[in-house]
């Protein structure tokens, strides 16, 4: 009877860590209020070659979006904002480039204008060898590539927090539709390597992919 | 058994009754599985290979029915018939081999399971392979003109690229009805399957391989696309909807997509039946 019970209770507890483990998410952040001049609402990331271990102790190696919130970044790839409205998104990009497995991703799709702006430039499209992440909404037929900071740059980040590191600034928007939970992914694996390349940071929820709650 | 059980009760011929039983509810069963059944299998006729399909898991049912049939009936027979009386605790008589039975038995089987095998094997090579992929060097290629498509897998995505447009690459599959469409599946990471449910094609997508899938979409509609192998955390996010239109649509809408994907054409590498972008070597 005594064994049987704490089998049970074994078992509950096992069942409790799983299930906590398997549906702990990063917390929401929502989007802030555009300037009236623009409208809609503004999120703000930054994509960093290494989280650091003020961000993950526990991966503090881990390539890694942060999200700007009440002025300070916290890691966090959930992101809530309204249907049937425009983003503005602006992203602070330190990390260097590894190129697109597939350079079809290199053209800007599914963005206000069909374009993004790179350090002030507008383009439709990067170099794919010069590619260092992507943000892509597959759903929203957001695809947008982010290109690397030069490999010669000087003072580049080597972990979070970056600010005053080399990066380039990359900004865009894009219309939500309805309201709905939409996955988003970078689509560059790690060194764009091969097999492994798509494991760790890039399949792990907090890094680099995650929801967009549209609501 | 009964006998045992009741002395006086003359034992029935059960191997009579029970085929004679078996025979009657397969007549009926049989091509009322065939004809009601069988036009609501799967995957539906959206293209001349999910027709034939339908067609192979109709046969296959077919001749199920009365197998199923046999087990199920029997099953039913002994609970009912051979049932042990209410408090009586009898020892049945021992069960001895029986030659006939069988001899009948093996050769029932064996002339079912390589009949199908047989069937299969034609239909397989008389259906173009079928929607599963004939490697890169198919037995059996369709004759007059075809429309190619390479379906380019990746995590977490497909991506369709059009040869004879230029090369074009889309995000989204649309085929012209009536048409041959020779699938060209590969992928250019890890191992995912192209399954368009209702045109039955569902063919695995490997890095390095050209899997070739012929297809003719019969009827103008929407199709599912799913990723079919366990690729990551994604995989279930490689859903999308495929369609089906008329040629002028179709002429219409790849024009469009030349247009606007112009730029990414530009620095796509030239076709190819297979892509293995650098590095090949796992991640650091």
């Amino acid at each position: 009877m005594g064994v049987g019970a704490a089998v049970a209770l074994l078992g509950v507890l096992i069942g409790l860590y799983v299930a906590e483990w398997a549906t702990s998410l990063p917390t929401p952040v929502a989007a802030v209020s555009a300037p009236a001049s623009s409208g809609g609402t503004q999120l703000t990331l930054e994509t960093v070659a290494a989280a650091g271990p003020k961000y993950s102790p526990s991966h503090p190696d881990w390539v890694s979006y942060l999200v700007r919130k009440d002025g300070k970044w916290l890691r966090s790839t959930i992101y809530t904002v309204p249907a049937n409205s425009i983003v503005h998104v602006t992203i602070y990009q330190y990390d260097g480039d590894s190129g697109l497995r597939n350079p079809f991703l290199s053209q800007v799709q599914g963005t206000v204008g069909g374009t993004e702006t790179v350090d002030g430039k507008t383009v439709n499209a990067i170099n794919p060898e010069e590619a260092s992440h992507t943000f892509v909404v597959p759903q929203l037929g957001v695809f947008v590539p982010l290109p690397g900071v030069a490999e010669e740059a000087k003072n580049q980040c080597e972990f979070a927090p970056c600010e005053g590191a080399a990066h380039r600034t990359i900004s865009f928007s894009f219309k939500t539709g309805k309201k709905g939970r939409y996955r988003w992914q970078c689509f560059v694996p790690c060194a764009a390597g091969f097999i492994d390349g798509f494991g760790g940071p890039m399949q792990t929820m907090g890094y680099m992919d995650g929801y967009i709650n549209v609501v | 058994m009964s006998a045992e059980a009741h002395p006086g009760t003359p034992e029935p011929n059960h191997a009579r009754r029970f085929t004679t039983i078996w025979l009657i509810a397969t007549v009926i069963a049989t091509p009322l599985v065939i004809l009601l059944l069988g036009p609501e299998l799967p995957p539906g006729k959206a293209s001349a290979e999910a027709a034939g399909q339908v067609t192979d898991n109709t046969v296959l049912l077919g001749m199920a029915t009365p197998v199923l049939l046999l087990v199920l009936i029997y099953l039913a027979y002994a609970i009912i018939v051979f049932r042990q009386p209410k408090g009586a605790v009898l020892e049945g008589p021992a069960v001895r081999g029986d030659a006939r039975l069988q001899t009948a038995w093996i050769v029932i089987t064996s002339v079912l399971v390589l009949s199908l095998a047989a069937y299969g094997t034609v239909r397989l090579e008389e259906g173009n392979g079928a929607g599963s992929g004939n490697g890169p060097t198919p037995l059996t290629v369709p004759k007059g003109p075809k429309l190619p498509v390479q379906v380019i897998a990746q995590q977490w995505a497909f991506t369709y690229r059009y040869p004879t447009y230029g090369g074009v690459e889309t995000t989204h599959l649309e085929l012209p009805v009536n048409q041959m469409v020779e699938l060209h599946i590969t992928s250019i990471d890890v191992i995912h399957s192209f399954w368009a449910y209702q045109l039955g094609v569902k063919a695995d997508a490997n890095p390095g391989v050209d899997n070739v899938v012929f297809v003719k979409p019969t009827t103008e509609e929407t199709f599912e696309v799913h990723c079919a192998e366990l690729c990551g955390i994604w995989h279930g996010g490689m859903f999308d909807h495929g369609h089906v239109v008329s040629a002028g649509a179709f002429e219409a809408w790849i024009r469009q997509q030349e247009a606007n994907f112009a730029p990414a054409t530009k620095v796509l590498p030239p076709y190819a039946k297979t892509y293995s972008p650098e590095p090949t070597r796992r991640a650091e």
